[in-house]
């Protein structure tokens, strides 16, 4: 068996003892991209000579004795939203199409700092505006399991290239589920920290007030693990929380005693799909087994989440994304008349369908005479929902829900209706408004074997207890052991 | 919010946001934007007139820092992405009309 199909936890204690090396690794992830990825389409990069020699380097500071850091020789994809010195970095758009940047993300800092191996940066949609990763300027990924269906978005490279085995590790961005959903979709670990807890520094904003970075593993633990990496204080993003940062892979595999899980009643209505049904009621039943108590109770402005959610969203990328102008970097027009005209052509050149109609949703809801009724209004009910939260975790440790309302959907199926792409986000949409934190993991398989994920949700900073939680369920039972063929 | 979406208002949103669009584009947009629009309609139904609007969810604000010299991005790399420079600036079309 190839030694990257273990999980990242087990391959540290395997190069610890010597069992295999950085480099072994490395090549087999790099085989594993170039048998598998002609198929799955889940990179849009790889840096194979710079991988091998950053995975030799470790490999003889270990051979040296020399301290390593804590991801020393574990490759990693990255979702091409992150900025590393000297790798294009294009968020698969066309205006970003060869943006190379002068800098790296604070994340990529941490991850060098770590020893991690950078091995390639995966797709996604167009600055992370998606729910399938269609939304891609250069290549649509299909889902492992299958092909013909998407991986979710929009860090669905991210997410493929883990449940393919063609990397033990990636980095995500969450800003309505983007880690959450594809994570659900290809049956891997994916989970999303509070907001403020890993640095935005280098990370190409969307929506400044919700985006996130967060792991994707194969397991909860190495998710706990890589999470524990990425997370601190970075003076360059100002809404960066300085806090300590909890020892989550220390912690992950002690069980919580007491534990209530709570769900709420407006999460199991009607468009839910049966078998997703079924599959998160048998998870209640396995936490139940395990001693924890069920909790039924109520978000009652959780229908409010996704108007209030594309209404911000919205609003903040036009805002953000007015830096590409063709003046600094990325495309400009060839032909133009004039200044203005100059970003107009390079803008519309440049941008896909669905960040225009991001952009133009915001620059309408934040324009005089609206900006009352469609900005302001959002903010306010994005204060209810956060309440809603606030009073759900005095009753319970965790929420548990499904991912999404079906298993993956098909490619071509939403694509050409926004407002239903939208909808699908509705249960993972909520976390990113409230700002808590927010986890995936594998808990069935459907009739047709695609993968079901159960969404855990905890109160702010509270990520110890919720990769606590996930893995007491995911040690009794088996469907993070099953692998697309 | 209840006022249709006219193809006159997307345009000049476009122009707003700085975006030349095709007329296929300015269609599609119109039809697209206006079901969101009639979708976020919702919120209405919420009386939110005693509810303080959330910006945002980390209760941060002005996070100060001592004025130091600190070092920055030399001119190469902060003008290596640039579509148009000569080295020293980044090259825009004229903007001011010679007199």
């Amino acid at each position: 068996m190839p030694a990257q199909l273990s999980s990242a936890v087990d391959l540290i204690a395997q190069l610890n003892r010597g069992e295999t090396s950085s480099v072994e690794l490395t090549e087999g992830c790099l085989q594993t991209i170039a048998t598998q990825d002609p198929n799955i389409r889940a990179f849009l990069s790889t840096n194979a000579d710079a991988a091998i020699a950053q995975a030799k380097a470790i490999d003889e500071k270990r051979k040296a004795g020399q301290s390593v850091g804590k991801l020393a020789g574990l490759p990693i994809a990255l979702k091409d939203n992150m900025c590393v010195t000297g790798v294009k970095t294009t968020c698969a758009s066309r205006i970003l199409e060869n943006f190379v940047p002068p800098y790296d993300a604070g994340v990529v800092e941490k991850l060098k700092a770590a020893d991690a191996v950078l091995v390639g940066k995966t797709n996604l949609d167009e600055f992370a505006m998606g729910s399938s990763t269609e939304n891609s300027a250069f290549q649509v990924t299909r889902n492992p399991w299958n092909l013909e269906h998407t991986v979710g978005g929009s860090s669905g490279g991210s997410a493929a290239a883990v449940a393919a085995r063609m990397v033990p590790l990636s980095l995500g961005s969450d800003t309505g589920g983007s880690i959450r959903q594809p994570a659900g979709f290809c049956g891997v670990v994916g989970m999303k920290p509070t907001y403020g807890r890993v640095s935005r520094y280098g990370l190409v904003a969307y929506a400044s007030s919700l985006d996130q970075i967060g792991p994707f593993a194969t397991d909860v633990a190495s998710a706990a693990l890589l999470f524990e990496v990425i997370s601190g204080h970075d003076r360059r993003d100002s809404t960066s929380v300085d806090r300590p940062v909890p020892a989550s892979s220390q912690t992950v595999e002690q069980p919580l005693t007491g534990l209530r899980v709570g769900i709420a009643r407006e999460h199991f209505a009607e468009g839910l799909d049966r078998e997703v049904e079924a599959a998160i009621q048998h998870s209640l039943d396995v936490y139940r087994s395990l001693g924890a108590e069920i909790v039924e109770l109520s978000l009652p402005h959780s229908k409010y989440a996704i108007a209030t959610y594309y209404l911000i969203a919205a609003s903040e990328a036009s805002s953000n994304l007015a830096r590409f102008d063709g003046v600094h970097y990325g495309h400009r027009a060839a032909k133009f008349d004039n200044l203005i005209d100059m970003y107009s052509a390079s803008r519309g050149e440049g941008f896909g369908p669905e960040v225009k109609r991001r952009i133009m949703l915001g620059t309408y809801a934040l324009s005089a005479g609206y900006y009352d009724a469609y900005y302001l209004k959002a903010l306010r009910v994005r204060r209810l929902i956060r309440s809603d939260f606030d009073a759900a975790f005095k009753r319970c440790d965790v929420l548990a829900s499904p991912i999404a309302s079906t298993p993956a959907f098909r490619l071509g199926e939403l694509v050409n209706d926004p407002l239903a792409m939208y909808l699908s986000d509705i249960y993972t949409i909520s976390a990113n408004l409230a700002g808590i934190p927010g986890l995936s993991l594998p808990c069935g398989l459907s009739s047709t074997g695609l993968p079901i994920g159960l969404q855990l949700l905890a109160a702010p900073f509270e990520e110890e207890k919720l990769f606590r939680a996930a893995r007491m369920f995911e040690r009794a039972t088996e469907w993070h052991t099953k692998r697309p063929k | 919010m209840a006022q249709p979406l006219t193809k006159e208002i997307v345009t000049k949103v476009a122009h707003l946001a700085r975006l030349k669009l095709t007329d296929g584009e300015l269609d599609l947009f119109t039809t697209q934007l206006g079901q969101v629009l009639g979708y976020v309609e919702l919120l209405n139904e919420l009386d939110t007139s005693a509810v303080e609007p959330m910006a945002h969810v980390a209760d941060i604000a002005n996070v100060f820092r001592d004025d130091e010299l600190q070092p920055s991005l030399p001119r190469t790399a902060a003008l290596s992405n640039s579509p148009k420079t000569d080295g020293k600036y980044f090259i825009v079309p004229q903007i001011l009309e010679e007199g």
